[in-house]
């Protein structure tokens, strides 16, 4: 059984779900230490994380819809490329964080000290 | 175009057009004219988030972090448009200034319908359409007090959430036997019934009101319902009874208006220089056999605002969009995608708790679907189901009706 967050192979790196947790085309929400985050795998099967609320609103980005690489908010119409967290268009006009992302052994882990360890 | 552009309107169509043009490359003048004193503003929030916060928020501002100088929007609040003349090309407002254009955008939205009961008074009933009006009411949520809402409509219902988690006493009276007649189908109105009843609201049916008085800030309603009289007393009285385009202005102005300003598929009026958008429009809808219908949503007027910039510019575009709206209610959530309406036929995807319905016509094609629930168990199947909609498909009953098959895998472009 995967226990989210208890097997950080290196610092920064949780594991958030298992592979099969998510659907081709599709996105899962990932909850960990108070910060909600977006697991998305793509049709060629590659996966990708990004922040969980939308820039725009504080709204799920896992209730939306994945169509290609674009995850839409479910709420406002906000349209991101979840590869790179770039906002498509009104009303979301702030990108979206994106992590890092690796499997291993059948799990879906990412990187959430990114932004941190980018600054520094 | 010697003058520019000028919008008429300042809400989610108004302020969605003006950054459209910009986006699509108009270096001219935009002059975006609002009645209200605040700059644009979202209206969803209003019944929502300003009441139920514990500090008072700042106002949902559309255009962010100086988007009105980088875009270079001449914003004029707080004055209303008082004449259009359309020989001229020029707009007056109520405070003398004028304004000369080349085209013009009419997105003036709607008004709430009053309340004409006998002893109302400007001073005695809220409505809620503004963000004014929002904090007007929001002062008065005050925990213990008593509120009385009039209309079980999506307004008095969002009302009715908040104003229960405030700690506020809630009565809600209805004109019609059911909740939301018009908006969603039976069985969403009555589930949306009982989480209300679960919350603490009372709810009065068939409700017709006889008088309202007032006296020091107490307020009296007396209303009969079947054959009975009731009374009740309240801190508060706010009515969601419906809106009304503001087409005073295109009336006056000499515009065609039927149910709104009427416009073609493009948003024309009946003058080629001006157009109209959002809630204040009545137009020609592909999907529903070419029909006039008048939306009255956010994202409506969000899309209609977008588009229309591109015409004003020279593009001719029709509005296709699948109409779609929600209304948030406690934890839960209310879609619709379509118009429910048009459907002859109900199907039902059983979803734990959550409800999800799919209407067909009488020709087997899917116009809508509805749903109610947690946002996260409808809102995928509710957005599938718009882009069905938007297919014209005509999916097997079967498989709309079985939770195992992925609504996705319904999709033509799948």
């Amino acid at each position: 059984m995967t226990t989210p967050g208890a097997d950080a192979n290196n610092a920064g790196w949780i594991v958030a779900c298992h592979i099969d947790e998510i659907e081709r085309e599709d996105v899962i929400r990932f909850d960990h230490a108070g910060q909600t985050f977006a697991i998305y795998r793509a049709s060629e099967d590659i996966y990708y994380a990004t922040d969980g609320l939308c820039t725009h609103e504080q709204v799920h980005l896992a209730n939306g819809l994945v169509i290609g690489h674009i995850i839409e908010c479910p709420k406002h119409n906000g349209r991101f490329d979840y590869r790179t967290g770039q906002a498509k268009g009104a009303p979301a006009c702030v990108d979206l964080c994106v992590y890092p992302v690796r499997v291993d052994a059948g799990k879906v882990l990412i990187n959430i000290d990114y932004e941190s360890a980018d600054e520094a | 175009m010697r003058h520019g552009i000028v919008i008429v309107g300042a809400g989610e169509a108004g302020a969605r057009a003006a950054v459209s043009l910009r986006e699509n490359g108009w270096g001219g003048t935009i002059t975006l004219i609002g009645a209200e004193v605040h700059p644009p503003y979202e209206r969803p929030p209003l019944s929502k988030v300003l009441l139920t916060a514990e500090d008072q928020p700042a106002a949902p501002l559309i255009l962010k972090n100086g988007q009105i100088k980088d875009y270079a929007i001449k914003l004029r609040c707080g004055s209303p448009v008082t004449r259009i003349d359309r020989s001229h090309h020029l707009v007056s407002l109520h405070n003398g200034d004028v304004f000369a254009y080349d085209r013009l955008l009419l997105a003036t939205g709607s008004t709430s319908r009053q309340l004409n009961t006998p002893g109302v008074r400007a001073s005695n009933v809220h409505y809620l359409r503004t963000l004014g009006e929002g904090l007007a009411l929001r002062s008065k949520l005050r925990p213990g007090s008593k509120l009385i809402i009039v209309g079980g409509g999506f307004i008095g219902l969002e009302i009715a959430a908040s104003a229960r988690d405030r700690g506020v006493d809630v009565t809600l009276l209805e004109c019609a036997p059911r909740l939301l007649a018009r908006g969603v189908p039976a069985e969403i109105a009555n589930a949306i019934e009982r989480r209300h009843r679960s919350a603490g609201v009372k709810l009065e049916f068939d409700v017709a009101l006889r008088v309202i008085k007032s006296e020091s800030g107490r307020h009296r309603v007396e209303f009969s319902s079947g054959g009975e009289i009731g009374r009740i007393e309240g801190d508060c009285i706010v009515a969601g009874i419906g809106a009304i385009p503001d087409t005073e202005l295109a009336a006056r102005s000499g515009l065609a208006v039927e149910n709104g300003v009427k416009v073609d598929a493009e948003f024309h009026t009946s003058d080629p220089d001006i157009f109209a958008v959002g809630d204040c429009c009545s137009f020609p809808h592909a999907l529903y056999g070419g029909r006039r219908i008048r939306l009255e949503s956010w994202r409506n007027a969000q899309e209609q605002g977008t588009l229309v910039a591109r015409n004003m510019l020279g593009a001719h575009e029709s509005y296709q969009a699948v109409p779609w709206f929600w209304s948030d209610q406690y934890e839960l959530t209310v879609q619709v995608a379509g118009l429910f309406s048009e459907g002859d036929e109900t199907i039902v995807r059983k979803l734990g708790d959550a409800q999800l319905y799919f209407h067909l016509d009488g020709g087997g094609r899917l116009v809508a679907a509805s749903g109610f629930g947690l946002n996260s168990a409808i809102a995928k199947d509710i957005r599938f189901a718009e882009r069905l909609v938007a297919e014209r498909a005509m999916p097997d009953r079967l498989m709309l009706g079985s939770p195992n098959v992925r609504l996705r895998s319904l999709l033509a472009s799948y």
